[in-house]
């Protein structure tokens, strides 16, 4: 079946302890008609890689605030391509300058969502970026 | 072989050796029911039937995820490999879904010995996917001991996982109501074990003694002050109805793994004690309800193909206009697939 539902991880890597931006993200992209899986604060990259592997989603979303995106997102994305799923699109949203955006590009993350990016924004963005099923 | 059947073949051997991205692929297939999946469900079945198929259930809130990442550092500890099937609802009106029975069960990122995958119920209304027991089947064939379902957040009759499970936990939160709950129909009845999770709150104990009381008290006539030919007749009734089962009770504080062991050595008796003739009946009736899912699947199938679509499309709307009745609809339809005469 084609019309089968698109699967996203929610992740936050780190340690900062707010997550009211990932659960109202998480919500809305439900409220889009996708199933999103949300794993909480205090992830580790290898939290985050085993959970996007087991679960096979289609994207990951990283939310993060802490400052800490320079160390932890390319070594998420570098664990991803590790265990083959280097298909998966991989997107960022929260504290994030936007000097540090070409590099983390570099590193594998497909987009950078900032403050004020709307839910239909990034739902949009996940429909036209997304590796086709497999038959 | 056709081009699904070598990827299937590829996707379950590699699933079986260990390769958990093969797993995870073969998994999403078989939630999609694509032709994939189908072809290696045929492939891995011959081999399946070893793990313990545990189903978890309960009212949403009483601690069944908790309990699920109880229940797998308790088996780690003996050395069982464990798969977690944790299903959540879907909406009815987007199709989307939020999955996060995962956010309770993080601490085995780099063990291999533990998968975990949530899976949304898709419209399915029994508490679990429709897809949930070709899940499992797969998991069983991946080698795991243990697979755990864990249902979405059910209420009284959301009964399915017991048709799936070779054993079935029922939670129960402490003061969730009062010895009436207890004696109506539904869930509690096909508990296998009920377990009173949240054990440090006040009121576990009473609970557990209510349930207890309630759940232990046996339907059958008292057959030692009766004469021996009343006692026989009764006995043999007895025999063709459907016993009721005597779960144990148990509590448990899945947050700090308070009484988790006795729960494990209390499925293990379980399922020990199960290889007789209940078992099989439980098998039995979980085979049936497989068979007869595909079976109405592919009826539909075939009455919405190509060929025989406009002639169901017609009859359909013959009975939503209240032109035909749903009965004869029914008979017309089966004729129509023997071609002609229908074994009634």
């Amino acid at each position: 079946m084609s019309d089968r539902p698109i699967k996203i991880l929610i992740a936050k890597p780190g340690l900062d302890g707010h997550d009211r931006g990932a659960k109202v993200l998480a919500r809305g992209l439900r409220d889009e008609g996708f199933e999103v899986v949300y794993t909480g604060l205090r992830q580790t990259p290898e939290m985050i890689a085993t959970a996007a592997l087991q679960e096979d989603v289609d994207v990951v979303g990283l939310s993060i605030l802490s400052g800490a995106h320079m160390t932890l997102l390319p070594k998420v994305t570098r664990l991803l391509r590790e265990r083959g799923l280097d298909d998966v699109l991989v997107t960022a949203g929260g504290i994030i300058p936007d000097d540090d955006i070409p590099a983390l590009q570099e590193a594998g993350v497909a987009a950078v969502f900032g403050p004020g990016t709307t839910i239909a924004e990034v739902a949009a963005y996940i429909r036209s970026h997304v590796r086709p099923p497999e038959a | 072989m056709s081009e699904v059947g070598i990827r299937a073949a590829e996707l379950a051997d590699a699933a079986v050796a260990g390769d958990r991205r093969a797993l995870a692929r073969l998994l999403t297939a078989v939630e999609n029911r694509t032709a994939i999946a189908e072809a290696a469900l045929r492939r891995l079945y011959p081999s399946t039937g070893r793990a313990h198929l545990v189903g978890i259930t309960g009212a949403p809130g009483a601690g069944k995820s908790t309990l699920v990442a109880a229940l797998i550092a308790e088996a780690r500890l003996v050395g069982r490999a464990v798969a977690v099937v944790a299903v959540d609802p879907s909406s009815p009106i987007t199709g989307g879904a939020l999955l996060g029975d995962r956010v309770r069960m993080q601490a085995y990122a780099s063990d291999d010995g533990v998968f975990i995958r949530s899976m949304a119920s898709r419209g399915h209304a029994g508490g679990l996917a429709a897809t949930s027991t070709s899940a499992a089947t797969v998991l069983d064939a991946a080698g795991f001991d243990l697979v755990l379902l864990e249902t979405v957040g059910t209420g009284q009759s959301e009964v399915e996982v017991a048709a799936t499970a070779d054993t079935t936990v029922v939670l129960e939160a402490p003061d969730m109501g009062d010895e009436v709950q207890a004696i109506k129909a539904g869930l509690l009845e096909v508990a296998d074990i009920v377990v009173v999770n949240k054990g440090d709150r006040p009121g576990a104990q009473r609970t557990a003694a209510q349930l207890r009381a309630m759940l232990t008290v046996t339907a059958s006539p008292r057959l030692a002050t009766a004469s021996p030919r009343v006692a026989s007749a009764a006995r043999d009734q007895a025999a063709d109805k459907p016993r009721p089962k005597r779960p144990e009770v148990l509590i448990t504080t899945a947050t700090t793994g308070e009484g988790v062991p006795a729960l494990l050595a209390a499925l293990d008796r379980h399922r020990a004690a199960g290889r007789d003739g209940l078992a099989a009946a439980a098998r039995l009736a979980r085979a049936e309800a497989q068979v007869w899912a595909i079976v109405s699947e592919r009826l539909r199938g075939r009455f919405h193909g190509a060929a025989a679509g406009p002639a169901t499309e017609s009859t359909l709307r013959a009975v939503a206009e209240h032109r035909l009745d749903p009965y004869t609809a029914a008979d017309r339809l089966l004729e129509s697939l023997t071609g002609g005469r229908s074994p009634a």
